[in-house]
């Protein structure tokens, strides 16, 4: 595998100078012909060869570089996209070259807590120390707020971040729920969401459905079989060491059942709210997720199932019959059973549209997405690969419809400006003042995916104001100075340098009017305002004004 | 005379708006150009059981052993219903009583401003927090497809009217929030903004110019249409100048998201910009672990709640008489407690109306029991009042709409399920 892996060097994006680990070779022999749509498919698209390849550097990366356009078109759209599918093709050094500056990602949650311990303001009680041991604890939340911009700006395994990202927000857990998150969130998504993003998602769903993070996130470690209800003797199971040795009993007075966990994960996780599951399924599901929970929950120790927690007696789930004192079996019939469910398909198929494709993806696309992955017993690649292949993802309608997140917004500008990773937490913060505060979203339902939820007149200010921000030089690893696009544009006209901006940064793409407006330096439609008085041109902005601009401009906030 | 006006009064509030108030009885309830609503949603769904407490109820002690809210002691003299170093619910019919963390609304009870509504809610059965909370904001249960929300389409029947003054106030609704919440969702303009201090472009003035007119050139969509809405906003927000806002009548906010919101609607009335609707909300009442009783993390969400909502109306001082506050959330909690010392989803919650024309020391809405015969699906607290006879009765008094049929499509508000709150 060392050759291809070389070879597929080129096919990562790379035009950014600081990046300066890759060269340019020739295109190699990049997916097996097969996976590759046929030229019929090919030919019924509307987009023309250029928008084609402008749509999935939009929807695949999270923006593109300088010099992405030109590689894509040297390696052909199809085959770059089929590239991105298979991550462990590209080689990644950016990315890895990010990791080593954040210690933590690599941390078990365990050894987190221990090293980066919480403040105890009781027993610390030198001021000085308490503030020490406190900015200390933030670097857990921190680096993975800095680490998921940087990688996102960096990596150039591109659709595995934007997948990533994509899971996060699907399996969304707050960082703000209570201590142990905080420790565990690093290992969620390094363990749980990472390895699955474009695999099986049956092997995500459960690997989630043991994360302690999301065990801790909707209080399933807690929930135990109800006073009454049959549980398993646990002395008599001490003794035998078997699970099946067990006897019912009924359940001592304790705890009880807790249904957040169980409805969540019918309803965000896999069925969706119209996927046909009723409140006694909801408690059915929660009883058979009894006794998931976290081993030495101090120590923020793993999963682990105890049978002494567990609701033991017959449940019946979405019509399923579960026979009593299965234990762990329930909750994992329970994940087989909605997994593949055709409400789970179909829900995961209309959000990776709605991500990829438009705000309202055509049914047709839905329909054929859902059932690649009911086909292919939930393969998340494969139903990637169906909308990315499909003629409605290079369909007119589909083209720059989706309006940029706030991280899409701040990435894709930094992209396009070629900045060097900020290792400061300053651009996460600028995410999180622009609406999007990483790994902070409250609720379970994540962060929303349509672009109505995103704009508004105070967000329209916000972003204005952000593209002002990094013109200005106050974003830390920007730099227009040494911006390689400037070199050529100095010493051009005015025109050629707002063709130059127009391209670096909107794509090529800007209305005539907005082109105009650049280019003139008088505002046509403010001819009669006080500053352009007298029909006198305005002084003609510098370089970083027509950046600023161009970031502010309503072009730049869709992809 | 109407309590209201006496309170504020006896809050320490400017005597010259007692005169004003008893004048303000004459005048025609066509008069109603400073009218303001604010609206307040707790997100998540607050345990309504544990914020306006039944503690007449033997029912209610026997479905929450651990988490419910002592009865108020008959010793009970203290604001905050403390007796004898233990704290129970604040005293407010002998049947009901607040949640001790709500002492701060002890002075609006008292004096007429406050008026909780028990059992109200959403009729959909749902117990999903998103659709809840959509159904709320679009004023139509059950109904997946509406877009727009229910102020919004007052805003928006409203500007067809021919009376009405043809120039709107880009800040005639605003929501303190990052995002535009779906009850302001719709063709008519609104502002959501996250901070006031915050709503100014960063550029200088021909830069200004060029961008703003980016925004005007090009097609009519979502992004070009906020943008021009953006920039007249900062333009009428430059020439009122809110800026150095100082609290009146002593109001301390709490320094917090929601207290700095709520600080910031009072910067707005103040700052006579044309509110006529503000919008802010609150989140963490999805409490189903350890919910607390007269302590814990439910109490501290309500004292929070609480001390930003007193700040309000103690800031805006004799404004009040032209305001209404209604607090909101999507659906209440499990009338029993779960096995993690907290509250599972339910069904009915509670609202609490606040304002100078408020019917208030009384507790609205009738009470349907919590016997297990009683009980919603034999689990959750049963609704008597839907949210929108509620919401139909605050647009028409407050707002002065007159015909509603468009802002609550296929809801027929009956005369006899009006509470008359106001």
């Amino acid at each position: 595998m060392r050759t291809p892996r070389l070879l597929l060097a080129a096919l990562a994006l790379a035009a950014c100078s600081s990046n300066a680990s890759r060269t340019a070779m020739p295109a190699a022999t990049a997916a097996p012909a097969q996976v590759l749509p046929s030229a019929e498919d090919v030919a019924i698209r509307e987009q023309t060869a250029d928008q084609q390849i402008r749509q999935a550097l939009a929807r695949l990366t999270f923006g593109a570089r300088p010099g992405d356009v030109e590689q894509v078109r040297t390696v052909g759209v199809d085959r770059w996209i089929a590239t991105q599918l298979d991550p462990a093709r590209i080689d990644d050094r950016a990315d890895e070259r990010v990791l080593t500056e954040f210690p933590t990602l690599a941390m078990s949650s365990a050894d987190l807590i221990r090293d980066y311990p919480p403040p105890q303001p009781k027993h610390d009680r030198d001021s000085l120390d308490l503030r020490r041991i406190r900015s200390r604890a933030q670097r857990v939340v921190l680096e993975l707020q800095i680490a998921k911009v940087a990688r996102a700006v960096n990596s150039d395994r591109q659709l595995q971040e934007v997948m990533v990202d994509f899971w996060d927000n699907h399996f969304n857990i707050f960082a703000g729920k209570g201590v142990p998150e905080r420790y565990m969130l690093a290992s969620f998504e390094r363990d749980a969401i990472r390895p699955n993003a474009l695999g099986r998602f049956r092997d995500l769903l459960g690997t989630v459905a043991k994360s302690p993070a999301m065990l801790f996130y909707l209080d399933n470690w807690e929930s135990t079989v109800e006073a009454g209800r049959p549980a398993f003797n646990t002395a008599t199971a001490m003794r035998a060491r078997r699970a099946s040795a067990y006897r019912l009993a009924p359940a001592p007075r304790r705890l009880g059942l807790n249904e957040n966990y169980g409805r969540e994960l019918l309803e965000l996780h896999t069925l969706g709210v119209d996927g046909g599951y009723t409140q006694a399924d909801v408690i059915a599901a929660a009883r058979a997720f009894t006794g998931w929970t976290i081993d030495k929950p101090r120590q923020l120790g793993s999963f682990v199932f105890r049978p002494a927690m567990h609701d033991a007696g017959e449940k019946v789930f979405l019509g399923h019959s579960l026979h009593a004192g299965r234990g762990i079996q329930d909750g994992e019939d329970v994940l087989d059973i909605i997994a593949r469910s055709p409400a789970t398909a179909h829900f995961i198929a209309t959000k990776l549209a709605r991500r990829f494709v438009s705000d309202s993806p055509p049914p047709a696309l839905v329909d054929r997405a859902a059932a690649t992955f009911a086909r292919t017993d939930g393969d998340i690649r494969e139903t990637l690969r169906t909308i990315f292949t499909s003629p409605e993802f290079f369909s007119r309608a589909a083209y720059k419809v989706k309006v940029k997140s706030p991280f899409e917004l701040v990435v894709s500008a930094l992209r396009a400006v070629c900045a060097n990773p900020d290792s400061t937490a300053r651009t996460a913060q600028i995410v999180a003042r622009l609406g999007e505060p990483l790994y902070m979203h409250r609720d379970p339902n994540g962060y929303p995916e349509t672009g109505d939820a995103w704009i508004n007149t105070g967000s329209i200010l916000s972003r204005i104001n952000f593209g002002l921000l990094l013109a200005a030089g106050r974003v830390p690893g920007v730099s227009l100075s040494s911006w390689e696009h400037r070199q050529g544009l100095d010493t051009l006209s005015r025109d050629a340098q707002v063709d130059g901006v127009i391209n670096a940064i909107l794509g090529g793409e800007a209305s005539p009017d907005s082109r105009l407006l650049l280019q003139s330096g008088v505002n046509p439609l403010l001819r009669d305002a006080p500053d352009s008085a007298a029909g006198a041109p305005m002084t003609v902005p510098g370089l970083e004004q027509l950046v600023g601009l161009a970031l502010g401009a309503p072009e730049f906030q869709r992809r | 005379m109407k309590s209201g006006a006496l309170a504020l009064v006896t809050m320490g509030l400017s005597p010259s708006f007692l005169k004003r108030a008893v004048y303000a009885q004459g005048l025609s309830r066509a008069a109603l150009k400073d009218k303001v609503l604010i609206c307040l949603f707790q997100r998540g769904a607050a345990d309504a059981l544990n914020v306006v407490v039944p503690h007449g109820e033997t029912e209610y002690y026997r479905l929450r052993p651990n988490i419910a809210i002592p009865a108020p002691s008959i010793l009970t003299a203290g604001p905050a219903g403390v007796r004898g170093g233990a704290p129970g619910a604040i005293e407010l019919d002998g049947f009901f009583g607040l949640h001790p963390s709500l002492a701060p609304f002890k002075n609006l009870w008292d004096h007429g401003l406050l008026a909780p509504i028990v059992a109200v809610g959403s009729p959909s059965a749902t117990r999903s927090h998103f659709d809840a909370q959509d159904f709320m904001e679009t004023g139509t249960p059950d109904v997946r497809s509406t877009s727009d929300g229910w102020l919004n389409r007052y805003l928006a029947v409203k500007g067809t009217c021919t009376q009405c003054d043809a120039q709107r106030s880009p800040f005639e609704a605003v929501a303190l929030s990052q995002q535009t919440p779906r009850i302001l969702e719709g063709p008519a303009p609104t502002v959501a903004m996250a901070s006031l201090a915050d709503f100014s472009i960063r550029a200088t003035g021909t830069d200004v110019q060029r961008l703003e007119a980016l925004y005007r050139t090009g097609n009519a969509d979502l992004i070009h249409g906020a943008g021009t809405e953006t920039f007249e906003a900062v333009k009428m927000l430059q020439s009122a100048n809110p800026q150095r806002y100082a609290p009146e009548n002593g109001a301390e906010y709490p320094r917090s998201p929601f207290g700095r919101s709520l600080l910031q609607i009072a910067q707005l009335i103040k700052a006579d910009v044309g509110l006529e609707i503000a919008f802010a909300d609150i989140g963490g009442w999805d409490t189903h672990v350890n919910e607390g009783s007269v302590s814990g993390p439910l109490a501290s969400r309500l004292g929070e709640f609480s001390q930003a909502i007193a700040a309000l109306v103690i800031d805006l001082g004799d404004r009040m008489d032209d305001v209404v506050i209604l607090t909101m959330s999507e659906f209440g909690r499990m009338a029993k407690q779960n096995g993690n010392g907290g509250t599972d989803h339910g069904h009915a919650g509670a609202m609490f109306v606040i304002g100078g024309h408020v019917r208030g020391h009384k507790v609205h809405g009738r009470w349907p029991g919590l016997a297990p015969e009683q009980l919603y699906e034999g689990r959750d607290l049963a609704l008597t009042t839907d949210f929108r006879s509620v919401f139909n009765e605050i647009v028409m008094t407050q707002l002065g709409a007159v015909g509603t049929d468009k802002v609550f499509p296929g809801f027929e508000a009956r005369t006899e399920d009006r509470l008359s709150l106001l």
